[in-house]
């Protein structure tokens, strides 16, 4: 560890820190927005985690999602809270294990397309089950509110910054980062590339799963429509890339400002969520390949502060 | 049973069209549309729209869906798809690119849709009639379909195999480097053959829009079945193609029927799954050596 790194540490849980000290001032809807800016700096900096370098662009973040909000709404009532997520975290690290090894040993393709239906494919079996079992919708109802959704999150968003840390600075992600440049290059130095893959895939769908498990609450009404509205994952792209995922803190850029114009949009024109998400996808592809991050990057080389 | 069998094979008659039209944009212009479910919403608009006010039958919007969406999607590779082309310095960088690009598209597109059209279900009733066939009877509708379907895939198959144009599509969708030395045009058939694929979608869309309810955001569905078809048949395999839509027509039908009708994508994803372990080159395609 550098002096570098050490400060960033301190930096960053200063920052935390007054993150936390949030809800003791305001209440109401910015702290719904702060939530909701909580959900998916977790939710985008763990697909990152895996997306970022190895370029495989996952839409199964609903999944995994609504997979956690089912975890609670069976659970809440029978099992401690604090087991919840715990849970989540595992059936969701199981299922991208499953999707993981039937699509990673192929080529990228394979794998946008599997999950581009998987939130479906969930949401069709479990509305399936739901009908022959004659059991509907489920209510939440709990006494968790808004502020202890916003803590829990936090120290999610908390957990993933601290694992990617580590991640990126382990073999792990060393190896990462060759599959996402040469992949025949990684294979030929000896890295079990699927594994590697795979691995990574499991950390970002256990996180999305604990986020879901959180948030059940917020929702009080869980039905398979809502929990596996494949929007989020699309979302979560959105955010990811329009920060930029070069760096840990990538995603964080874009999911503040996308957050407000999302707000904004649907507030004013419910009916043009789905233009905007267009527009934003097509301006990342044309006008900000690498996000903010890469325009910052380019920026500071310009202005001659770069050459680390 | 039979009942189950002819059913299916109505429904992957027109499958097979779809999937035909994203295979030429993906086999042969390199480009993994996911904007094709859209353009297929947006040919059942417009048969819904001549039929609702002008009373044109379908068949005949026909003649003006497939040259609109010819040039629309021409336009649409010329314009968006070619400068990613062009700046892709990977096979894999390109497929990142325009998986991006056409996402938005699509979203763009059911945003306009839903705009125009709001975001309710639209159908209308057309050939409403029964069609017996081996003593059980089917909807008319589907049965025609099915029909010019088959005849629009069948005159696909032949422009392909025998004509020059169609020589040239196919050396390109083997290898479009190799094309290029032997003197093909590879971007303008490219472009051609997005073209055409989308052409063939909307067709197809217009078709299925007869005997089924579409709505602005439907879209993304139809691509996946189209993408589930596409790889199972193989990529530039047009024989694969109509075999795939066949298996998975029954397949859904026979899901629908048996067992629930709300699980038509887990048996098309069952199938994926199954030629993702085993067969991940295709049906009838041959390991990579």
């Amino acid at each position: 560890m550098t002096m570098r790194d050490i400060r960033n540490l301190i930096l960053s849980a200063f920052a935390f820190g007054l993150l936390a000290l949030l809800p003791l001032y305001v209440s109401g809807y910015i702290l719904s927005i702060a939530t909701t800016m909580a959900m998916f700096t977790v939710l985008a900096t763990s697909w990152a985690l895996f997306s970022g370098p190895t370029h495989y662009i996952s839409l199964a973040t609903a999944a995994f999602f609504g997979l956690g909000t089912f975890v609670t709404g069976l659970g809440f009532q029978t099992l401690p809270m604090w087991l919840l997520p715990i849970i989540a975290a595992g059936l969701g690290a199981v299922l991208a294990a499953l999707v993981g090894l039937v699509t990673l040993r192929l080529s990228g393709v394979y794998f946008v397309i599997f999950t581009l239906g998987l939130a479906e494919l969930v949401r069709q079996v479990v509305t399936w089950v739901q009908n022959r079992t004659g059991q509907r919708g489920m209510y939440v109802l709990t006494s968790i509110t808004e502020r202890d959704i916003y803590w829990q999150l936090l120290g999610m968003a908390a957990l993933v910054f601290l694992v990617g840390w580590l991640i990126a600075r382990s073999r792990l992600g060393f190896a990462l980062r060759i599959i996402g440049n040469d992949e025949t290059v990684a294979k030929h130095s000896g890295i079990d590339t699927a594994a590697a893959k795979i691995l990574l895939f499991m950390v970002s769908g256990a996180a999305a799963a604990v986020v879901g498990a959180m948030m059940a609450p917020r929702y009080i009404y869980i039905e398979p429509s809502t929990a596996f509205a494949s929007i989020l994952s699309f979302q979560v792209v959105i955010m990811a890339l329009l920060g930029g995922t070069g760096r840990l803190w990538g995603p964080l850029a874009g999911v503040v400002p996308f957050t407000l114009l999302w707000e904004f949009i649907s507030r004013n024109a419910p009916n043009q969520t789905l233009l905007l998400l267009g527009i934003a996808f097509l301006l990342i592809v044309y006008v900000l390949p690498g996000g903010f991050v890469g325009l910052y990057d380019r920026l500071r080389h310009r202005y001659g502060q770069g050459g680390q | 049973m039979f009942f189950i069998l002819i059913t299916g094979l109505l429904l992957g008659g027109t499958y097979a069209l779809i999937a035909m039209g994203l295979n030429l944009q993906y086999g042969v212009a390199r480009i993994m549309n996911l904007a094709n479910g859209e353009m297929l919403v947006a040919g059942g608009f417009a048969a819904f729209w001549v039929y609702t006010a002008g009373q044109v039958s379908p068949i005949a919007a026909l003649l003006v869906v497939a040259p609109v969406a010819f040039v629309v999607n021409w336009a649409i590779y010329r314009i968006m798809l070619r400068p990613l082309v062009k700046r892709a310095k990977s096979r894999g960088a390109l497929e990142v690119d325009s998986i991006l690009a056409t996402f938005g598209l699509s979203f763009a597109l059911v945003g306009i849709m839903t705009w125009f059209f709001g975001g309710g279900y639209f159908n209308y009733s057309y050939l409403t009639g029964r069609v017996d066939i081996f003593a059980s009877s089917y909807a008319q509708n589907r049965v025609v379909a099915f029909t010019i379907a088959s005849l629009l895939a069948a005159a696909l198959w032949i422009w392909l195999s025998y004509t020059r144009a169609g020589l040239r599509m196919r050396a390109v969708a083997v290898s479009s480097d190799s094309a290029r030395l032997v003197g093909i045009d590879v971007p303008a058939v490219s472009a051609l053959a997005f073209g055409l694929g989308g052409a063939v979608t909307a067709s197809g869309g217009a078709l299925i829009s007869m005997f089924f309810t579409l709505d602005a955001s439907v879209g993304v569905l139809f691509t996946m079945k189209a993408l589930i078809i596409v790889i199972m048949g193989g990529v530039g395999d047009i024989r694969g193609t109509i075999v795939a839509a066949m298996i998975l027509g029954i397949a859904e039908t026979f899901v629908a029927r048996v067992i629930d009708p709300g699980l038509t994508l887990a048996a098309a994803y069952v199938l994926f799954l199954g030629v993702l372990l085993f067969r991940p080159q295709g049906l009838f395609g041959r390991t990579p050596t």
